[in-house]
């Protein structure tokens, strides 16, 4: 059922084109601000911490643990599990875990990303390592 | 400045149907103002303050016209959007435009049919790309808050389900309750589950109907007949994932908006005799109490187990009208009815069965949006003079 699932396209804007393009190649990025160090997601051009404009795109390991989650069991879709994964820089990012038995999610389990096509850029998913 | 005593809810209405397919959404809207102005007492004429939210048909303009206001009088408007605590909100400010003398008489209206038909979806933020095609719905964004309560601090589904329990037991009281059947902890948990781990007697109904406000000045107030109840504490607040640094949704931000409000009242949650509190799920009720101080952060589910939020049997008497897991959630929003059932309590017009006896301080709380993601939150703290 998640496989056959279609995917909105972003729509994009020039704040977050570098985003979208590096997903083309399979690259997950974050935006790390270098006048405070933090790293945040989604990006924004201005640091939500310390308002620097000093913002510089990294691309991320992919790598991270789950926050929380919930299996969404009533859907016209089909069942999905919707959660957040703290990323290892730090920050935490909502996403839906795929290609895995979504009854046997953990809280604390190391996923990583994986990128599923829509008609437009791909589309960030995570699922465990 | 405070706004403590400055303003008295001098009319209340809640609409009775709970299925409105032969109304339209501002027919809806006009009936709860006409019922809370024959509450007051007040002309529909005298009214010089407007508040509406994102549920009204075409926003404030277009409603002050269909209303039939009186646009020589009408001096203030706020149309503040904050999804199911709008209307508490409302009430802080039209609190605040009448200290400021702004306005004297102030009509505050709910009014929808998510039963009849689907909601407009909500406008999107910067996110959406970023979210929209994870789904997250109102069920999926409070799984997941549950989910890392009972993970940070042991909560259980059997605790969740004292809340549902508390509210039926209220619900079966109300004559235009939608379900007013006495439920158990195994009724809840053998429920179907819709978003982990919340069941579905864990989630509020899906109802049309609304309600109306009137905030007046003590002066109007106590030159009408209805018993006065005044607001003393207000408090609002904002939640989010701010670029998703130190992520916790164990908490709301009631946690902001409640501290603010019991300080401009100067009581603590010890003093209060009836809580509304904001029941889109159990879960919110849970972390609501929590945040607002009734109980410490992680004690939730022990504190509203036992029927400890029944009326009569508990401690903490809540949601007396069988809220929204039992009553209704008009437009799915459940911040107006909060206000109404306190106001209900203070004035001693509770049904019989739950009216909490010398109920003088009560609380009114509500969030809107998603507490899984972003949302806002109000507190109204309330007495009876």
């Amino acid at each position: 059922m998640t496989e056959a699932k279609k995917y909105p396209a972003p729509v994009t804007n020039p704040e977050t084109a570098a985003f979208w393009d590096a997903a083309k190649q399979g690259k997950f990025m974050i935006k790390r601000c270098t006048a405070c160090g933090e790293a945040h997601y989604f990006p924004r051009s201005i640091c939500p911490f310390c308002y620097s404009d000093k913002t510089v795109w990294e691309e991320a390991s992919g790598e991270g643990t789950i926050y929380t989650w919930s299996l969404m069991r009533k859907s016209p879709t089909g069942p999905y599990a919707i959660g957040y994964v703290t990323l290892k820089e730090g920050p935490s990012v909502q996403t839906n875990f795929v290609d895995c038995d979504l009854e046997k999610l953990k809280i604390g389990q190391k996923v990583k990303v994986v990128f599923k096509p829509t008609d437009g850029a791909p589309l960030p998913f995570f699922t465990p390592a | 400045m405070t706004i403590k005593g400055k303003a008295y809810i001098a009319g209340i209405y809640e609409h009775p149907t709970r299925h409105a397919p032969d109304k339209s959404t501002a027919q809806l809207h006009a009936e709860v103002a006409k019922g809370a102005i024959e509450d007051a007492g007040i002309s529909k004429d005298d009214i010089d303050a407007y508040f509406c939210a994102g549920d009204a048909p075409g926003g404030a303009w277009p409603m002050v016209d269909y209303l039939g206001l009186n646009t020589k009088k009408l001096r203030h408007v706020d149309s503040t959007e904050t999804g199911g605590c709008s209307y508490i909100i409302h009430l802080g400010h039209a609190a605040e435009a009448i200290a400021a003398g702004k306005c004297s008489i102030a009509l505050i209206t709910l009014a929808g049919k998510p039963r009849t038909g689907a909601m407009p979806p909500r406008a999107q933020g910067a996110e959406a790309d970023f979210e929209t095609a994870y789904g997250a719905t109102t069920h999926n964004a409070y799984g997941m808050c549950a989910m890392r309560h009972m993970h940070d601090y042991g909560t259980t589904s059997e605790q969740l389900a004292w809340i549902k329990v508390a509210a039926s037991h209220h619900a079966q009281y109300n004559p235009h309750a939608m379900l007013k059947d006495v439920v158990t902890v195994e009724d809840v948990l053998n429920s179907p589950m819709i978003s982990d781990p919340l069941h579905r007697m864990d989630c509020c109904v899906v109802s049309d109907g609304g309600g109306a406000l009137i905030v007046t000045t003590p002066e109007i107030a106590k030159s009408l007949k209805k018993p006065q109840v005044r607001l003393i504490g207000h408090g609002e607040a904002m939640k989010g994932p701010r670029g998703g640094k130190d992520l916790d949704l164990t908490y709301s931000a009631g946690i902001w908006s409640g501290p603010r409000a019991f300080e401009e009242a100067g009581i603590t949650p010890k003093d209060i005799k009836y809580a509304s509190i904001y029941d889109s799920f159990t879960i919110t009720v849970l972390m609501q109490l929590e945040d607002l101080g009734f109980c410490k952060k992680g004690e939730g589910g022990k504190f509203v187990a036992d029927g400890n939020l029944i009326s009569g049997v508990g401690k903490l008497p809540f949601n007396t009208d069988g809220g929204g897991l039992c009553s209704n959630h008009p437009v799915n929003r459940g911040g107006m009815t909060k206000i109404l059932e306190a106001v209900r309590q203070l004035r001693g017009e509770a049904h019989p069965k739950v009216q909490v006896p010398n109920c003088d301080l009560a609380i009114a709380h509500g969030t809107g949006g998603l507490l899984g993601v972003r949302h806002a939150a109000s507190t109204a703290i309330l007495e009876r003079v």
